[in-house]
């Protein structure tokens, strides 16, 4: 396809990157201590963290993603789309509240709570650094799609080029701005993000005389799987199995994700976290609908096969659809807050690694918890531009790779590694060191063991080795047997080490995470 | 919500604080935000045992588990159907809108009704107990 001269959108570019800039600097005025660097010095109200926190969820992969595979896929696509909103609810109900009363700065911080720190703290810091560093080349991967048919960018080298100046925005941004510049970033992005979702929706909405069964008609008119999209099974008809066991990866490790989990750290208390859940709430589920008629709409409007034959393929769909309804204008504006979306993501990202790697690793680990703090945040600063670094080999490395699989991946690392032991440490007076330590290495190896013997690697036209074939594990997504034998692992670490857990500790742990008493800000 | 003073006087879950003078006084917790109790300070197995504190802690997972496991449970539901009943989640109900869209659009209904649920009842029953148990433990003075 052709969406024109891309100079509109180069100059929307230019305008979301200064204002990005320009956010960042202003809000950069006092990052000298740990708790600011960290944590916005805990200061964000709930509605602000909220419209925060629903930046970092909405992902570019799952903006475009998931608007594009309703756009091709319909249903399936939606029904996976579904799961990430639900998941919200075990944030809400059993994890944030007590995780902003418990912890600091990390996970690490409430994993290790009643624990011995070293190991738990090794552990955690290892799973979280995974995970980011997963769900950033992800992203960065569909920076690649998504340039090249925003800006019309089609060579590889070019495309490398965006990557790495996406890369180097990203770490501008952390180094100058910490958890305080980040926060109003995403804010800035997910206010955009939302608004222009809305506005698409009710355009296309009035298009159709606000009839939703007259979209769904003409979007089966202009799809090439028909009526069949309005039913499950487009996608996922021969492997039911692995869908309930990617539903509940979802379900599970959305609000087990590091990046998601230390935004709560940036309130003062746990009714101000459970603010942001709310607020969080009703964002993610106004998208999650949006999300649903646009798909459907661009299927009527574009058409499913226009869409996989322009460059990104599925990823294009929301573009396209702005194109086809607004314009040059319109899609430049989608483009910017595309472009902004992946730039906050990977942004939030590398600050969760740097801060995991700082406090957890640096701080806890080597220092033996008495680092000084000012070489504390040098050492956050400087992995900041390592893990960038990185960011940037793996994501041209990875450019073309499928975003969605790395992103699921990472997701089910997070439930099978985080979710049982933060469960368990929140709610399981027994629960130890060594089921801490078994349930959070159980579930990253199985994880990735899974993976590694699944037809995703090997076995079929579709992996990544497509000529060698050593897969033993029939499902592409491993939640539905790692993340029960985490928590199996969990159960059976902690009565091999019976009798090690602190009594004094799990007292101190449980009053502060229902009460906050012992919390301190400062 | 009576004056702390009661509390601290003659009930007997106010011994968790060795005195309030003197934890408020402590030299090391000059400048320390609001809750000006350091941890050091408190004694929080008692808190933890305190009839007040497993009142809160009853409340909260009176509601919190249940609710959980209900979630849990309808989503399941829905996704277990249209894995393996996608006739029956292919039917039409209005229009071109099949069974699955409208089960799919339930699934975002319930996940906003279960969070303003939960609010309200967080700020009802838990909120109050949650202060109850500050000020005894004389956290907080009002």
């Amino acid at each position: 396809m052709t969406a024109g001269t891309p100079s509109t959108s180069l100059w929307m570019f230019a305008a979301i990157v200064a204002s990005v800039l320009a956010i960042v600097y202003r809000v950069n005025s006092r990052n000298s201590s740990r708790a600011d660097y960290y944590a916005a010095g805990s200061a964000f109200t709930g509605g602000q963290n909220g419209l925060a926190m629903s930046g970092d969820y909405l992902s570019a992969a799952s903006v475009l993603g998931t608007t594009g595979a309703i756009a091709v896929h319909g249903y399936d696509g939606f029904m996976y789309a579904i799961a990430w909103s639900v998941a919200w609810l075990l944030g809400v109900l059993l994890i944030v509240e007590m995780l902003r009363n418990t912890g600091r700065f990390t996970l690490g911080d409430v994993l290790a709570f009643r624990m011995r720190q070293r190991p738990v703290r090794a552990v955690t810091a290892m799973t979280t650094l995974v995970i980011c560093f997963l769900f950033m080349i992800a992203q960065m991967a569909g920076a690649g799609a998504v340039v090249a048919l925003l800006l019309n960018i089609t060579s590889r080298s070019g495309q490398s080029i965006v990557i790495a100046v996406v890369g180097i925005l990203m770490i501008f941004c952390v180094l100058v701005g910490g958890m305080r510049g980040t926060t109003w970033v995403q804010m800035f992005k997910a206010a955009l993000l939302l608004l222009c979702i809305v506005l698409l929706t009710v355009f296309l909405l009035g298009k159709f005389n606000f009839d939703f069964s007259a979209i769904l008609q003409q979007a089966s008119a202009n799809n090439s799987l028909g009526q069949a999209i309005l039913s499950p099974g487009t996608l996922y008809r021969n492997n039911t199995l692995d869908f309930v066991s990617l539903a509940l990866a979802q379900l599970l490790g959305a609000c087990s994700l590091p990046h998601v989990l230390i935004r709560f750290y940036t309130v003062p208390d746990a009714i101000q976290a459970r603010r942001t859940a709310t607020w969080a709430v009703w964002a993610v589920v106004t998208f999650n609908l949006c999300a649903m008629i646009i798909g459907f709409g661009a299927s009527a409007v574009v058409g499913s096969s226009a869409i996989l034959h322009a460059p990104g393929a599925e990823n294009s769909a929301l573009p396209l659809l702005a194109f086809r309804i607004g314009g040059q204008a319109l899609l430049g504006v989608v483009a910017a807050v595309a472009f902004a979306t992946i730039l906050a993501v990977v942004t939030g990202l590398t600050l969760t690694a740097s801060v995991a790697f700082a406090h957890d690793v640096y701080a806890n680990i080597i220092k033996r918890g008495k680092a000084n703090p000012a070489r504390e945040i040098r050492v956050a600063r400087l992995t900041a531009v390592a893990v960038g670094v990185l960011a940037i080999t793996g994501g041209i490395l990875a450019n073309g790779q499928n975003a969605a699989f790395l992103a699921g991946l990472a997701v089910a690392v997070a439930a099978s590694a985080h979710l049982p032991s933060l469960l368990f440490s929140l709610f399981w007076r027994r629960f130890n060191t060594v089921g801490a330590v078994l349930s959070s290495c159980g579930g990253l190896s199985s994880c990735l063991l899974l993976i590694i013997f699944s037809p995703v690697v090997s076995g079929s036209p579709t992996s990544i080795l497509p000529s060698v074939d050593f897969h033993l594990f029939p499902l592409s997504n491993p939640g539905i047997v790692s993340i029960p034998f985490a928590f199996l692992c969990g159960i059976v670490g902690t009565l091999l080490g019976k009798n090690t857990h602190d009594e004094q500790k799990q007292s101190e742990m449980e009053v502060r995470a229902l009460t906050g008493i012992g919390v301190r800000l400062s | 919500m009576g004056e702390t003073v009661t509390y601290t006087a003659r009930s007997p879950g106010a011994h968790f604080v060795p005195e309030r003078g003197a934890s408020t006084d402590a030299g090391n917790l000059a400048g320390v935000q609001a809750p000006s109790v350091g941890p050091e300070d408190i004694d929080f197995a008692s808190i933890q045992h305190s009839p007040e504190f497993i009142e809160l802690r009853g409340r909260l997972r009176r509601f919190v588990f249940p609710m959980t496991g209900l979630f849990l449970a309808w989503y399941l539901i829905y996704v277990l159907l249209s894995s393996y009943a996608p006739e029956f989640m292919g039917r039409p109900v209005i229009g071109t809108i099949t069974m699955g869209l409208v089960f799919g659009v339930a699934q975002l209904v319930t996940t906003i009704t279960i969070t303003s649920i939960y609010r309200g009842y967080a700020k009802r029953r838990v909120d109050p107990q949650v202060r109850l148990v500050r000020q005894r433990a004389g956290i907080d003075r009002r």
